[in-house]
């Protein structure tokens, strides 16, 4: 990791109240190494790309459970670009089927989808390994 | 058992565990999912001080340990009831329908997140979200199609709702009386759970005093008028997929239960008018026996606190009746088929610890909305259990073990402490203000991932015996167009609805929201004249203000 900690903002957009895996990975991101930003809960996109703004982050972190990724990964993503972050790497976690995935990740909106069951020093390792 | 012979077992017992000597054991820890350690061996001196009569008593009598009912199984199987509910309402009145063919015996509606959060499926808050984790329901017209052709007088259904509990339970009860069903006869349960959403599943709309208020005006409306409706389900099933142990899992809803008692004695009821109407709701994790003894220890600590604290008399209000479902956070998205047999075995655990009622998860829940056949396979395996096992004949048969007596005692001991330490903390409310709950819970979730990441705990196909192989199996699709067809009906609604009596009743209900009369009446009023939830909820926002949490990690 180079000398500068990489910020990652861990963002719950949407209206689902399952934080648990946002909580989690925000600590093991942290215990990581990383800086992180927590937005809490019920964020609309404006508020998640204006905090990615604010904080000058590297990564974005969305946690989305309530089955409206397909709907809000790609309007934040769009937010993000229009706020001239079009570096920052954007992660997703969730219930996400493979093919949404897939197509989140084909159409330019996601960098990479996590779901249940991987473990977190996949996700550690994974955002190290974009930042060698 | 005299005193002798224990010393004697004890003795034998540690001659015995010399020769079973620890290097013969498997190299790992051997704890229960909660992460706490488990024995090799229990003997009578582990239950010596269990009194049968005080401790356990028989099924049906104080302290409820084995039952609630008298004849348990052999009188009636627990109700199959399974959670269900996506599109909008002609789509969930079609699966509602298919499930009751199948033979479940009860309706569970799973709300989506607008309806859930007090938004109109219209509301720039709700783009993307409709339809999709549960059904769209807006006004009392998407509630009159939910249950077209379902009677209401012979189905009970449960409703998972909490913020806006009041709004949705006033849909369905004037649904039910235009079906021409009187209110004494409706029978269901609204989830209503406000503190457990403070605590753990975080779907909260008002802050705590005012969400408190409605709470007890349920109580009190139900209470003169719909007898047989289960007011509250409290929860504790979110405080542990929101990952905390078994332990905490029973203390926190306890805890809430008793607040709500609290609540309703301090709005003036007596106890034994509301209190027979309080229900629970369990999760059902992947330990077997730790769940099985959490229940028994559930029931034997309710009944003695409402006899012992509240003054109960009435021997409904001693009684814990629980809903089990089995855990959400156990599935795996790897090789979803394996699923099947989690859910085989949290459901037994949820049997043999003496439910009332049963949700048994689909296969495919950790990746989507269940599939049709999913969801078939998941109920048949409570009728296998229920028909085929035998489980069912005899009543609380794991009682009398060793370990499993000394667990519930251990989970009932546990259970007490958390008590204590939040009563120093100046109860509920005030516990929840000062994140104590929450961040207990994070722990706890942050403990189980480093003990799977580490191997500790075992999870088949993720952290042993994984395979890169992809399992394809076929997801349930939400059509894109639900959102779009849902909003047109409202807007359509609005157009032909009375717009003037609309507005009568929602400057009725702040009136009233701003007194202190009973809240249920006015709202009943508005859903009755079509306005919609989203309404109403503006409305008492305008009075009541809203919650908001400090994200903490």
């Amino acid at each position: 990791m180079s000398s500068k900690k990489i910020r990652i903002l861990v963002a719950k957009p949407g209206l689902d109240g399952h934080d648990r895996g946002a909580r989690v990975v925000a600590r093991a991101l942290r215990d990581a190494g990383f800086e992180v930003i927590y937005t809490g809960l019920h964020q609309t996109p404006e508020q998640v790309a204006e905090t990615a703004l604010q904080e000058d982050v590297d990564v974005v972190g969305l946690s989305i459970l309530s089955g409206a990724h397909m709907t809000l990964v790609p309007r934040i993503k769009k937010m993000l670009l229009e706020n001239g972050m079009s570096d920052v790497l954007l992660v997703v976690g969730g219930i996400i089927p493979e093919d949404d995935a897939e197509e989140l990740i084909e159409g330019g909106s996601a960098d990479r989808v996590f779901t249940p069951g991987d473990p977190l020093d996949k996700i550690t390792g994974y955002i190290s390994s974009r930042f060698e | 058992m005299d005193k002798d012979k224990l010393n004697r077992i004890a003795e034998k017992k540690a001659l015995w565990q010399e020769q079973a000597g620890s290097a013969s054991e498997r190299g790992e820890p051997f704890k229960t999912v909660s992460n706490r350690p488990v024995g090799a061996l229990y003997t009578p001196v582990d239950t010596a001080g269990l009194d049968y009569e005080e401790d356990l008593g028989f099924p049906g009598s104080y302290p409820y340990t084995r039952g609630v009912q008298t004849n348990m199984y052999r009188g009636r199987i627990w109700t199959m009831r399974q959670f269900s509910g996506f599109g909008d309402a002609f789509d969930s009145n079609s699966r509602y329908r298919y499930l009751l063919e199948q033979g479940q015996t009860g309706l569970s509606v799973a709300f989506d997140m607008p309806t859930i959060m007090g938004y109109d499926s219209d509301s720039e808050r709700s783009i993307g979200e409709v339809g999709r984790c549960g059904v769209a329901i807006d006004s009392l017209e998407d509630m009159e199609a939910l249950f077209s052709g379902i009677p209401l007088d012979r189905v009970t259904t449960s409703m998972t709702i909490n913020g806006p509990a009041a709004i949705l339970w006033c849909m369905y009860l004037a649904n039910a009386e235009k079906q021409g069903v009187s209110l004494d006869r409706v029978g269901g349960t609204i989830q209503n759970d406000i503190l457990k959403e403070y605590i753990a599943q975080k779907s909260w709309i008002f802050p705590p005093e005012p969400s408190m208020r409605l709470i007890t005006d349920i109580f009190s409306f139900a209470a003169d008028h719909v007898p047989r409706w289960n007011t509250i389900s409290i929860s504790g099933y979110h405080i542990r997929e929101a990952g905390s142990t078994a332990a905490q899992e029973l203390a926190f809803t306890l805890a809430d239960g008793f607040a709500y008692v609290e609540a309703g004695i301090k709005a003036g009821l007596d106890v034994d008018r509301f209190a027979p109407r309080l229900s629970f709701f369990f999760n059902a994790h992947i330990d077997f026996f730790e769940e099985v003894c959490k229940y028994r220890a559930a029931r034997r600590i309710w009944a003695r606190r409402m006899k012992e604290c509240y003054g109960a008399r009435d021997e409904r209000s001693l009684k814990l009746r629980f809903h089990t479902q089995t855990a959400g956070c156990s599935l795996t998205a790897r090789e979803p088929e394996n699923n099947i047999i989690r859910t085989a075995l949290e459901a037994l655990s949820a049997v043999m610890g003496g439910t009332q009622s049963l949700h048994t998860n689909s296969m495919d829940e950790v990746l989507a909305l269940p599939t049709e056949k999913a969801v078939k396979i998941a109920l048949r395996t409570q009728q296998v259990i229920a028909y085929e096992s035998g489980v069912a004949n005899t009543i609380d048969p794991l009682a009398g073990s060793y370990f499993v007596e000394a667990l519930t005692d251990r989970l009932e001991a546990e259970a007490e402490e958390y008590f204590r330490k939040i009563e120093d903390l100046g109860g509920v409310l005030a516990a929840i203000d000062q994140g104590f709950f929450q961040q207990e819970i994070a722990d706890a979730a942050y403990d189980y991932q480093q003990s799977v990441d580490r191997g500790e705990l075992t999870v088949v196909g993720v952290n042993r015996y994984n395979t890169e192989e992809k399992t394809q199996i076929e997801l349930l699709k939400i059509d894109p167009q639900v959102e779009e067809k849902q909003v047109k009906r409202l807007r359509e609604l609005k157009e032909k609805r009375d717009s003037e009596a609309v507005r009568r009743s929602l400057e009725n209900l702040k009136k009233c929201a701003a007194g202190s009369d009973n809240l249920i009446p006015v709202i009943l009023e508005a859903v009755k004249v079509y306005a919609t939830e989203g309404e109403i909820v503006s409305s008492l926002k305008e009075v009541f203000g809203e919650y908001r949490e400090k994200p903490l990690f």
